[in-house]
């Protein structure tokens, strides 16, 4: 189960709207390497979790992804903040507007809604953490391209905590794969996942 | 730990501690037997709790089992985490 805190896990706080730039940040909460994808794909990864180690990886990531969830909203949320019928016409975010006004929708920054399409649960813990990995880094980089598109530091300085936390999470599944394979058989050298075909009792 | 000290610093303490507290959590996840980390999760505790315990008897629940009052369901009253003191609606 999970209780909400109420707090953020990094200050937000945005002095000026920008409707263009929460038009780009709103993909870290709905497009294909979101926040929202990556609580959703550890979340439920870890029913086929073999090892202690990974069961707690997998919950502990997904748990902090949810409050990664709520910062990229608020961003969202406050940079949409008292905008005039100029800004939204003349910035681009007038095609997200005509659906949602400024309510928060997970979207991707092109207009694709949200979907779990853009993540997997393998029921293999080996082919699901070399996921892992490479949502983290596809998160890293969708940050990098965001502090490319960026001026405001008030942004700036949310998405370097976020990014940092991508490297970090990084860090940890490698660490997690790594006693995966330590687990393995010594011949079983391809690291193909025997977890299905050993029945635990 | 003043008496006086304002709502955004003890907020600022707890999201620290916070922090170090989850990330020392996601390292122990794939070091379980990190003696000075166990120490750091330790010490950081310690000091969330009595940050949370000033916190929410100044400035309301952090979680809802926080809520001690029998006249004023607070739980509710803002501002939310993704608001602004300036926006600040009960």
């Amino acid at each position: 189960m999970w209780v909400y805190q109420k707090k953020l896990q990094y200050p937000v706080k945005i002095a000026r709207p920008n409707a263009a730039l929460a038009k780009v940040i709103i993909s870290q909460l709905g497009g294909p390497d979101g926040e929202t994808g990556a609580s959703t794909r550890y979340l439920n990864q870890r029913f086929s979790a073999p090892t202690a180690e990974m069961k707690g990886v997998l919950t502990d990531i997904g748990t902090e992804e949810l409050a990664h969830m709520e910062l990229v909203s608020t961003l969202v949320y406050q940079l949409t903040r008292n905008l005039t019928m100029d800004e939204i016409k003349n910035s681009g975010f007038d095609t997200y507007f005509v659906d949602h006004t400024t309510g928060v929708y997970p979207v991707a920054a092109s207009g694709t809604p949200f979907t779990a399409l853009t993540l997997q649960s393998t029921g293999d813990p080996i082919a699901d953490l070399n996921e892992d990995l490479a949502a983290e880094q596809k998160a890293r980089l969708t940050y990098d391209n965001i502090l490319r598109l960026a001026d405001d530091p008030d942004v700036r300085d949310v998405i370097k905590f976020l990014r940092a936390r991508e490297i970090i999470h990084y860090q940890r599944f490698g660490e997690t794969l790594r006693g995966l394979l330590d687990t393995l058989d010594s011949k079983n050298y391809y690291a193909y996942n025997p977890s299905f075909d050993q029945k635990k009792s | 730990m003043a008496e006086n000290e304002s709502k955004a610093v003890l907020l600022n303490r707890l999201q620290v501690c916070d922090f170090i507290l989850v990330e020392l959590n996601e390292y122990l996840d794939t070091h379980p037997d990190d003696t000075e980390a166990l120490k750091s999760f330790e010490k950081h505790r310690m000091m969330r709790e009595q940050t949370a315990k000033t916190y929410t008897e100044r400035f309301g629940p952090i979680v809802p089992t926080d809520s001690t009052s029998t006249t004023r369901w607070s739980w509710i009253d803002g501002p939310w985490p993704w608001e602004t003191d300036a926006e600040r609606r009960a």
